[in-house]
This record gives structure tokens, sequence and C-alpha cells, in this order.
């Protein structure tokens, strides 16, 4: 879950890394008031979960308050990337000699978190990495031992930084390692992390991303950032028909069925498990199908869950027929989906034989499982029709065969 | 011959009374020869019994009542209590970890996988189904109940190696209707990190024996297939691969995450498409369906040579 | 066709149904909750949950032969 740059720099300052005294509003009067506090020289920023906000114009310099007041009127209605800015914020304007860069990431690879340090910073670290990677360090910490300050030391020297620069340096390349153990990030950056005149350096901005499995341990701080338990921040809003998905799955605490993203086409899924749907909706595109969602059921979930699901699909406006379909499965039974979709269709008043275009799931209890969908006259497959052929056959039933 | 685990394997459950170990043990127990498992764990039941397998309060008690090490555990605990479960297992001696847990922070999957390599002990998963040793043995859910197990799995020729449960089972099934049965199949799980990756198990793979060819399923997200294509071009590998690459759609959706918690792309290089050209590159087989896989595999292994 | 109890309908001898004792016994057995009790102690089948029954035949072997009854209403009225 990423973090606004408002919060971000705030698990920053925690840490004990320098930040700016700046101020967060929604308000442009209010940010023209925090500006004269300042009492000199601001940066305007809009506060959006999205990149490149400088080319966008949503980062811009005022000399007095009123300019402050101004640009914020601006950049608060300003869009970028498809997203409203939350606020703005109103920082007082360093005079930066030189930009460096510090982050950390996980690298999955080596199953350890990295420090990455630069001296060139301001911009995106992939860029310089390509560009002069003789000024790009890298370094992997273990996990159970220990941090300590050589490591940061070791990676900052590896760049060329030397001298004092180096010692103010260490400390905070090191504060930002641990704030990203110790909150669980997947994503710590301080990109511009600015060098002022007398030596001392000060973050400008930062890029915090939180790992959603980790959000219970955490509630204190995000509490105190303001954040909302019910706040995802996926790439987009999750949609009406999402959030009666989410509904669908919280019915009771057996298996997954409701997790829906919506799109736009026609074609009703009632897809699973994992693995299983990433399969079958490439598959139901490779044949020129226009699906209207994505899901995934799993882990043995109720027949009342089945049958919510396969209602919701079903009462998604422009949905005609579903196409039920999963990957052999081991655990969920195949009767007991069998119960909820058809359940879904006959409360609808709706003939289950007519509404689902194929039933195709194998697996645990499928002989009971396609006893009940003989018995309503389903078209239903077993294992030896493959994940593609079925999607084929619900693409062709629900929209034609290709032109 | 087989990897990981043999019928010998002994193993225990940690978490044994919850409703999924409970099916799992039962499922174990029944599948070939029916599998060794020792005990079970579950802190305050001490004294109880799951179909005639003891329950302890700690794996110690486990182990001294074994009266010899033991080999592996399956680890089924809720996330919050997983890492201490593990920790407690890899200090006991126990060898081979299969974490079906899901929704673990990174954070503790590091730190177990950090202690398993220090002790010499490797972890499958988390958020997987386990390993199985077609008519032999299988260690977790994987396949499910014993007779569903059968009906998928059949001893054979081909590794298999998959990011989904699931598909492990689809995959190994379509395979066994062509007549190409598995040495093993192992579910490494859908998380970021992992305790074994592709490139982690190919070299056991390359030394057992009855291994002639290698499938695997893959995901967008995370370097695990360029790691894997390394590796084949680095040791020069014996074993023919053929990939099938689930989520193509994936990649025109930038920061949306589907199906499991690994596939979200954190980077260039973690997009389907970059892995599919990557795996190309490195002369493993890329398929479009999985049906097309046991012909792409056995003309592979026919031909006799991997690249 | 009724729009519950599809799939799934359970019977129980009146006698067996009186039975307080016995139906603690199934109102513990059944992992869908199947079966409660009424105030008096008396057995009462839990109409809504009825096509959540996942035929784990517990509540048979909790019970006198032939007092419990599942029945398949989607394969001819088969008797589990
Ligand atoms: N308080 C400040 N004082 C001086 N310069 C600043 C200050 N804040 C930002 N800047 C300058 O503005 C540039 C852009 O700001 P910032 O890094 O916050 O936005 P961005 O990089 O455009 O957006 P994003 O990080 O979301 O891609 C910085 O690289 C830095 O040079
Ligand atoms: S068979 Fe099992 S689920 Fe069905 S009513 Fe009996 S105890 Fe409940
Ligand atoms: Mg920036």
């Amino acid at each position: 879950m990423r973090l606004f740059e408002y919060e971000a720099r705030e698990v920053v300052k925690r840490a004990g890394i320098p930040v700016t005294d700046y101020g967060f509003t929604t308000d442009p009067a209010e940010a023209a008031q925090i500006a004269q506090r300042i009492g000199g020289p601001t940066v305007i920023k809009s506060q959006v979960l999205s990149g490149g906000r400088m080319k966008a114009g949503g980062v811009k310099f005022a000399d007095t308050p009123e300019q402050a007041e101004a640009y914020a009127k601006d950049i608060l209605a300003l869009e970028i990337g498809g997203h409203t800015p939350r606020g703005v914020l109103v920082d007082p304007k360093a005079e930066v000699e030189q930009e460096y860069y510090a982050g950390v990431v996980w690298d999955g690879t080596r199953k350890q978190p990295v420090m990455i340090f630069s001296p060139v910073g301001g911009i995106d670290i992939e860029q310089v990495a390509e560009e002069q990677p003789e000024k790009v360090g890298r370094r992997h910490f273990s996990n159970i031992l220990p941090l300590s300050d050589f490591q940061a030391k070791e990676v900052i020297a590896s760049t060329g930084v030397t001298g004092s620069a180096l010692n103010r340096l260490v400390p905070i390349v090191t504060r930002l390692a641990k704030l990203f153990v110790d909150n669980d990030m997947v994503l710590a950056e301080i990109n511009p992390l600015g060098r002022l005149a007398d030596g001392s350096f000060v973050a400008l901005d930062a890029h915090m991303d939180m790992e959603n499995e980790a959000r219970g341990r955490h509630r204190k701080l995000l509490a105190d950032l303001g954040v909302g338990e019910e706040e995802t921040r996926q790439a987009r809003e999750a949609t009406p028909f999402e959030l009666a998905g989410e509904e669908v799955d919280a019915t009771d605490h057996r298996g997954v069925a409701g997790n829906v993203t919506e799109f736009d086409g026609n074609l009703g899924l009632v897809i699973g498990a994992g693995g299983g749907s990433l399969t079958l909706f490439d598959a139901v595109r490779a044949h020129g199908g226009d699906p209207a969602n994505y899901c995934e059921i799993g882990g043995n979930p109720s027949v009342a869950k089945a049958c919510g699901l396969a209602k919701l699909v079903l009462g998604k406006p422009g949905v005609d027929k579903i196409a039920v379909m999963m990957s052999i499965v081991s655990n969920t039974r195949v009767d007991i989906v069998a119960r909820g979709v058809i359940k879904a269709c006959v409360e609808l008043g709706y003939d289950p034989a007519e509404k689902i275009a194929i039933f195709r799931i194998p697996g645990a209890w499928e002989e009971e499982g396609f006893k009940i969908l003989e018995k309503y006259g389903v078209d239903y497959a077993d294992r030896s029709v493959s994940l593609n052929e079925a999607a084929r056959r619900a693409v062709e039933k629900i929209q034609g065969a290709p032109a | 011959m087989s990897i990981l685990i043999d019928a010998d394997t002994t193993f225990i459950v940690q978490g044994i009374t919850g409703r999924e170990a409970v099916n799992l043990t039962r499922e174990c127990l029944d599948y070939g020869a029916g599998a060794k498992v020792v005990g079970g764990v579950t802190p305050g039941r001490l004294g109880r019994d799951v179909h005639g397998v003891p329950v302890f309060d700690t794996v110690a008690q486990a182990v001294e009542h074994h009266g010899s090490p033991i080999y592996g555990s399956v680890v089924t605990v809720p996330p919050a209590f997983t890492k201490d479960a593990v920790f407690e297992a890899i200090e006991n001696g126990v060898q081979l970890i299969v974490i079906v847990t899901e929704r673990i922070p990174r954070r503790d999957v590091a730190e177990m996988v950090e202690l398993a390599n220090l002790r010499g002990a490797r972890i499958i998963g988390p958020n997987c189904l386990g390993i199985i040793v077609p008519d032999v043995i299988k260690m977790g859910g994987i396949g499910g109940p014993a007779k569903n197990a059968s009906q998928a799995y059949t001893p054979g020729p081909i590794g298999v190696i998959s990011r989904s449960g699931g598909m492990t089972t689809e995959m190994s099934s379509t395979l066994s209707a062509a007549g190409l049965g598995q040495s093993t199949a192992v579910s490494i799980g859908g998380d970021a990190i992992i305790g074994q990756t592709y490139a982690e198990l190919m070299p056991l793979f390359e030394a057992d024996e009855q291994t002639q060819g290698i499938v695997i399923y893959t995901e967008p997200g995370g370097r695990m297939e360029a790691e894997l294509a390394s590796w084949v071009t680095e040791n020069n590998s014996r074993l023919p691969i053929v990939a099938f690459m689930a989520g193509r759609f994936m990649d025109e959706m930038p920061g949306m995450s589907f199906g499991h918690a690994g596939t979200i792309v954190e980077g260039k290089e973690d997009t389907a498409g970059e892995k599919i050209a990557r795996l190309a590159q490195a002369g493993i087989t890329v398929a479009e369906r999985i049906e097309d896989i046991p012909q792409m595999i056995g003309e592979k292994i026919a031909q006799g040579s991997a690249r | 066709m009724r729009a519950d109890g599809m799939f799934i309908a359970v019977e129980v001898d009146d006698q067996a149904a009186a039975d307080t004792a016995l139906a603690r016994k199934l109102t513990e057995a059944c992992p869908v909750d199947i079966y409660a009790q009424r105030d008096d102690g008396a057995l009462q089948i839990v109409e809504q949950n009825l096509d959540e029954c996942v035929l784990c035949r517990l509540c048979l072997d909790a019970s006198p032969d032939g007092a419990v009854k599942v029945i398949k209403l989607y394969d001819d009225g088969a008797v589990l």
C-alpha cells in the first residue's frame, strides 16, 4: 500500500532522518498561511499517488504567500495520471547544493533487502543505473543479523562519496534501512536527498510502499497517519460492483468467492483458482472474448458464497450468461460450486441450463457435482476438456463464433 | 527416483488440529504407500490424536517421541504464528519445511529462509500445496484426497514446478493423460519471496536419473524466471524445459494485482512479455496452451538435446 | 422447484427429534449448522443451511440407525 508523500515524510521524520518543516493542506488559503509561517520561498507539491509530478505541473516554486495560494489552487484542481490530489504540501524551498538518492527494496532472488545509494539524485534511479552504473551502489543486508552502520558506509563509499558527506550520510541510510524493516515496507526511497550549503542533509521527497499483508501490525502508525482501514490505494478505486463482491466474500469465513475486478465486456466469469483464473482470463481473451469481470474462487467456499458471486455477475448490466470454470480442484468441491451457481440462477428466476454457458470444474466431488448439473441440464465438461477449450466454448456460446 | 521426499520420508504437521490440516493429514496418510506422519503439533493439545497421529505441544516432544530426527514438517498455522513455528521446526533439526499458510509478510518469509539457509534446511512455499511423488508419497494438500491425486498424477519422467498449486495438478493431469508421468511435482508457492525457486530446485532434478524433462507454470511478477533462464544457460542443463505463462493480460494493466501476492509487477523485467522473451532466449519453450505441453516436452526429450 | 433446500433435505423421526441428548449431539456434529436446538432442547432443522450439507455423514454416525435421513434431492431422492 503506497503512502502519500506527506505520510511518507512523516515516517522518515519519525525514523530520525531530517526533513524540512513542511505543512499539508487541502485549502489554498491555508497554503498561504503555511507559506507565511515558513517566511520565504516555498515549493507547492501535489499529494497524489502518481510519479512524475514535476513534469505534470504538480510541483511549483512560490516566492510569496499569495503565489503559494494561487499555485495551491491550481494544483488541487489538477488531475495527474487519472488521480485527483489528496491535498498539497507547502514545503520550505531548500538551497540545495547537490541531490542524492537513497532507497531500500526487496531482492526476491537473494531474499534479502538491498540498500541502493547514488550521489546522482532527483531523477529516476533506473535511469541513473543505465547511464552511469558506477554511480549506483547496492548492498544486501541480513534479515536476522543486526543491521550496522558499516553496511551503509560501504554502499555509500562504493559510489565514490567520501569526506564529511560520507559521515553525514551513513546514519541517514542506516535509519532508512531500519525504517524499511521495522515498518514492513516493500519500497522506501528518499529522492532527492538534498545536501545544503552547511553540509547537512534533508529529505525533499519520500516514496514508501507498505506491504498489504503487514498492515495489521502497523495499525498505530497508520492511524497516526490517518490512513483508513478501508483504503486500498489500488491503481484505481474499487467500483460499486467490486465493493458488492467484497460483501459477498465477507458473508462467511469459508473459502474465497467474490473478490471481483470489473471489466466492461459482456462475458460473465465465475472462475478460479488463482493460477486457473489467470489462465482462463488469458484464454477467453485469446478467443476474442470480452470479459465482464475477473474473479477467483478458492479455498472451498460455501454454497451461499458461490451463489452470491454468481448472482452478482449475472446481475451486472450487459451480462446475459456466465461461464463457470476452474482448474482441477482438490480443496474446493465441484458439487458445492455447482449447487451455488444453480441456486443463483433459480433464485433470480432463470433456467440454469440457459444462463450457464459452460461448467468446467473437474476434481474433488465431481461425481456428485456432475449429477447435479445433469439434473438441471447444464452443459458441463470434465478434465478431458482443457481450460483453453472450455474458454473457447464459452466465448462461442456467449458472443457467437468469431467473425 | 524422486526429489526432496521418498517413501521413507518422515514428517510432522504443525497446526494439525485445524480444519484444513485434519483433511490434509488424512490425504497424506491415504496416498500411495501412506506417508509416515509421525506427529502433529498444536500448543495446548498434547495427548490428542488426529487420524491416529499423536498430537504434541512442541516439536521437541514430537522428536523425542519419535526417537530419532524427523525429516520434514508441513506448517499450516495462521500467518502471525508461522515464523515462530518454522523457527521451532528448524531449531529442532527439521530439514524440509512445507509452508501452506498464505498472506505472510515478506519480512517474516525472508527471516525464515535465512535461518533455514544457515542451518542447511530447505523451505518450500509459503502459499503452496506441497510436494508429490506419484503413487509413492505426498507431503501437503497437493492433488487433494488420495483418490483425486491418483487420478491426476502418474509416475514418469517429467519434473513439474509451479507457482500455482491448482495448476500443478492441472498440468500434471494433462501430462498423465498424454502418457507422460511425473518424477516429482512441486508447488513452490505464489508469494513474492519463497523458499525454493525454479533455479534452486533445478540441481535436484538435474541429479535425478528418472527426470528427463521439466514443465513449469509461471506468472508475472518477480525475477524467478530470469533466474531460471540464467541458471540453465550457465549450467548447461541437460534437461529440456517447457514453460506455461499465465496472466499475460496483466501487462496491459500496470499497478493492478491479480492472482497470487507474488504477481505484483514491481519493475520492467517482471512483466509476462519480458519473461517470455528471457525464457525463450535460454532455449526454454513457452507454450500458449496447456494442451500443447505434452507434445512439446515429448519432442524435446526425443531430440535428446536440452536447448 | 423450491427456492431454498433445492439440493438437500433432512428427515428426522419424531422420537429422535424429541430426544434432547441426541439433538445436542447432532448440533455439535454437523459442520455446517443444519441442526440446532429449540429453547426446550428439542431438535430443530435450520432450513437455510440445508444446501450447505457437505455429505460428511457425521450426523448419521451420531444417531441411531435410520433415525436421521439425509436426502439428495438432485439424485432422485437418494438417501446418504
Ligand atoms: N523543498 C524543496 N526545496 C528545493 N527543491 C525541491 C524541494 N522539493 C522538491 N524540490 C525539487 O523538485 C524536484 C521534484 O520534486 P519531487 O521529487 O518531490 O517530485 P517528482 O520527482 O516530480 O515527483 P515523483 O517523485 O512523484 O515522481 C526535486 O527533484 C527537487 O529538485
Ligand atoms: S451429512 Fe454432514 S453436513 Fe450433512 S447434515 Fe449430516 S452432519 Fe451436516
Ligand atoms: Mg521525486
